[in-house]
């Protein structure tokens, strides 16, 4: 502030009270100018949450509405849930095991289409495809796919006497599939910006010393690679966090509930059934406190990994 | 009235309907008053309103011919909205929540009981009253709209679980294709020896082993037919462990263990249950009878037998009522009053061998030529239609312990049964 007054200062003398009412002035258009802003983290965040944290503390049947404050029988109810253990452990292993496979696949891919090379084009292209698709397309396809009527492999199917989502494992590979095919195109194109920041002399002086391709990996791509792995871990172990579009349309969670996740808990907490917002409001709450939480963690451990 | 001024005076200021509905509840609340009914006439109001129904995807047939109709003879436009099974209470939620329901809308039976709870749809006794007919109308659906004396919802389309069998691939198997299995034993023989025909992609009989609507739909009729119970007469108690249930459950482990279940049965979740019979590659199957105008060969048709023989039917199907957030209640009666009508009835439902909800007209020109629409008629008479408040969460919804319990009697060992009925007496006490 203190840097803008004078010119306004010098542009108009005369007003003494203007003077004065300059420096409110420029923090009325600095208001103005974040008031776009400060409005949609208003509307579209602070309320709902805000929403969210009454509702969670009250009882509010999905077709009655606010029945009055019901704390905290409902974050009881949420904790005993008989689905809700199952689904917290559910949702970790294939955090876990998307996280793992997928960057690992990012980042080969990733190296694979850094090299300049005659198909390095129609590479990149073919792996980032599926990106342009929707989630819920994308399941919708698959589930077609994996259809034991009206799918390819349907005779497939019949004839090893298997189906893709039948079993608990087939459900979570199957779907595991179908994320990978989606993602990774996208992973391979932060792993590649990634790739492409790290300076070439660097790579130039690490051979000139004689340094094995294992080597060069594991001391040069990785250190340098870590900003980009610190963001494609985050961003990939919330979004595995909050799975739900794909196994609402691929298993529902079935087969005999092996595939809940803890947001489709929450689906069916307030849609299929108990038709309960108070508790899935608490669910929600829950889950809010504990992606904050690994995020904290995340960042941290990487942060400090860095300074090591 | 001071009451109803008061209270009409709180709400006035938001919603039209808002005060609408306050003077029905104060009405209703008072001496049984008619103000609100009076307002409708027993005719309702056909002024050239636009209404909106909204319905979901299975009935959609139906609901758009009951339409159609309407709009051709009526001032009054219905627009008709067809939402997905599964986010249909997602979306009637939300929207009650909100105060945007449209000015109709359909049930699935089964939600009515809780959905007249919770207070969605408007009182319509003194209309229904008014009927001459009203007691040939579906009892199974009318009480279940009833709340307190009070009734809030008619049977917009009755859809019954049947017992269907391809005529040809009985005649194949060396089956009498004009009779039906007797009992439940005889229906799994039938199955076994059409999957002994050895046809490819041709099974003896298909059912929804991951779909609690389904297996509700088609197996609970079993039960009735043995003159057993499936519930409490409260509906705070399930009766399926009981020793005709078993049976039941047995009959069709015994029946997966030997192949004769179309595969895909074992997940299927409801959109493609009935997709196996209609294209005739399954020999018989418990089967919704909204569908008998859309299978396209020539089907045998009987009640659905218990383990002892017998006949019953599941008397499915959607409810209709006006919503509480509808401004427009007179013309909304307006096609309800013409939807129980002979026209609407006779003309439409049974015309596109639909079941009639009045049983004074289930012998019409329609059920003349077809006599498997008068079987059905006749089994509907002996049906039943079940009556909890948690229903949805005990047996619809998709991790529902129903579900539980068929999986593992069926696929699995069949050791549990005890344990997981108990657990769906949890659900429908809480």
């Amino acid at each position: 502030m203190t840097a803008l007054a004078p010119p306004i200062e010098k542009e108009a003398p005369p007003a003494k009270r203007r003077r004065r009412r300059a420096p409110q002035g420029g923090a009325l258009s600095g208001w103005l100018y974040a008031t776009p802003t400060a409005l949609f983290v208003l509307l579209l965040f602070v309320l709902p949450l805000i929403l969210v944290l009454q509702m969670s503390g009250s009882d509010w049947p999905l077709l009655g509405g606010n029945q009055g404050w019901n704390f905290p029988e409902n974050y009881q109810d949420a904790v005993t849930n008989r689905f809700f253990t199952d689904s917290v452990v559910f949702t970790l292993k294939y955090t876990v095991l998307t996280t793992v496979i997928l960057l690992a696949l990012a980042l080969g891919l990733g190296l694979l289409v850094q090299e300049s090379s005659r198909w390095k084009g129609l590479l990149r292209t073919s792996f980032l495809i599926p990106s342009a698709l929707g989630l819920a397309s994308a399941s919708l396809l698959f589930y077609v796919l994996y259809s034991p009527i009206a799918g390819p492999f349907a005779d497939l199917m019949a004839t090893w006497g298997f189906t893709f989502l039948g079993t608990p494992d087939g459900a979570l590979w199957s779907t595991i599939f179908l994320i990978v095919w989606r993602y990774a195109g996208f992973y391979m194109l932060l792993m590649l910006v990634g790739l492409q920041g790290i300076p070439d002399d660097v790579y130039e002086a690490a051979r000139i010393d004689g340094a094995s391709r294992g080597q060069i990996f594991r001391s040069i791509t990785i250190p340098l690679l870590r900003p980009t792995l610190a963001l494609t871990t985050v961003l990939c172990v919330t979004g595995s966090l909050l799975a739900f579009e794909q196994f609402y349309i691929l298993t529902k969670g079935g087969p005999d509930n092996s595939t809940i996740t803890i947001v489709q808990l929450i689906y069916s907490v307030a849609f299929q059934g108990p038709n309960d917002l108070g508790v899935a409001g608490a669910l929600s709450v829950i889950v809010l406190l504990a992606l904050v939480v690994i995020n904290i963690a995340q960042i941290r451990a990487f942060g400090k990994k860095a300074e090591d | 009235m001071s009451s109803t001024t008061h209270r009409m005076r709180r709400i006035a200021g938001v919603l039209i309907a808002g005060a609408l509905i306050a003077g029905v509840s104060a009405c209703a609340a008072g001496d049984g008053g008619s103000a609100a009914p009076e307002s409708i006439g027993p005719e309702g109001v056909d002024d050239g309103s636009t209404l909106t129904l909204w319905t979901r995807a299975p009935l959609e047939k139906q609901a758009n011919l009951l339409v159609d109709a309407y709009n051709e003879t009526h001032e009054n436009q219905v627009e008709l909205t067809v939402v997905p099974n599964d986010d249909y209470v997602a979306k009637v939620g939300a929207a009650a929540g909100s105060n945007g329901l449209p000015d109709l809308f359909a049930a699935d039976i089964v939600y009515v009981p809780n959905w007249v709870e919770q207070g969605l749809f408007q009182d319509i006794t003194t209309n229904i009253d008014g009927f001459d007919f009203k007691d040939e109308i579906n009892p199974g659906h009318l009480s279940a709209g009833t709340l307190d004396d009070k009734e809030y919802v008619l049977p917009f389309v009755l859809d019954l679980s049947m017992m269907f069998w391809n005529k040809e691939l009985f005649a194949e198997a060396g089956l009498d294709p004009e009779v039906g299995p007797a009992n439940l034993e005889e229906f799994a023989e039938a199955a076994k020896a059409i999957q002994a025909l050895n046809k490819p992609d041709t099974y003896g009989t298909a059912t929804g082993l991951n779909c609690g609507g389904c297996l509700v739909f088609t197996w609970f009729p079993s039960v009735w037919a043995d003159g057993e119970e499936v519930l409490s007469d409260d509906g705070t108690e399930s009766l399926l462990a009981s020793d005709t249930a078993k049976d039941i459950y047995s009959t069709w482990k015994d029946l997966w263990d030997s192949g004769a279940v179309l595969p895909s049965s074992q997940d299927e979740a409801g959109p493609t249950w009935t997709a196996g019979f209609t294209e005739g590659k399954v020999g018989l199957m418990f089967y919704p009878a909204t569908l008998l105008s859309s299978t396209p060969f020539d089907a045998g048709v009987a009640g659905i037998p218990g383990p002892e023989g017998g006949a019953s039917t599941f008397v499915g199907g959607d409810g209709i009522g006006i919503s509480k957030d509808s401004e427009k209640a007179a013309q909304a009666w307006n096609f309800l009053n013409w939807m129980m009508s002979e026209d609407a009835q006779v003309g439409v439902l049974a015309k596109n061998k639909d079941v009639v909800s009045r049983a004074d007209l289930s012998n019409n020109e329609y059920s003349d030529q077809d006599p498997r629409l008068v079987t059905i008629n006749e089994v509907a008479a002996n049906g039943d239609t079940p009556v909890a408040i948690n229903f949805q969460q005990a047996f619809n919804a998709p991790n529902s312990p129903w579900l539980t319990l068929v999986r593992n009697a069926v696929l699995g060992d069949g050791a549990s049964v005890d344990a997981d009925n108990d657990e769906i007496t949890a659900v429908l006490s809480q």
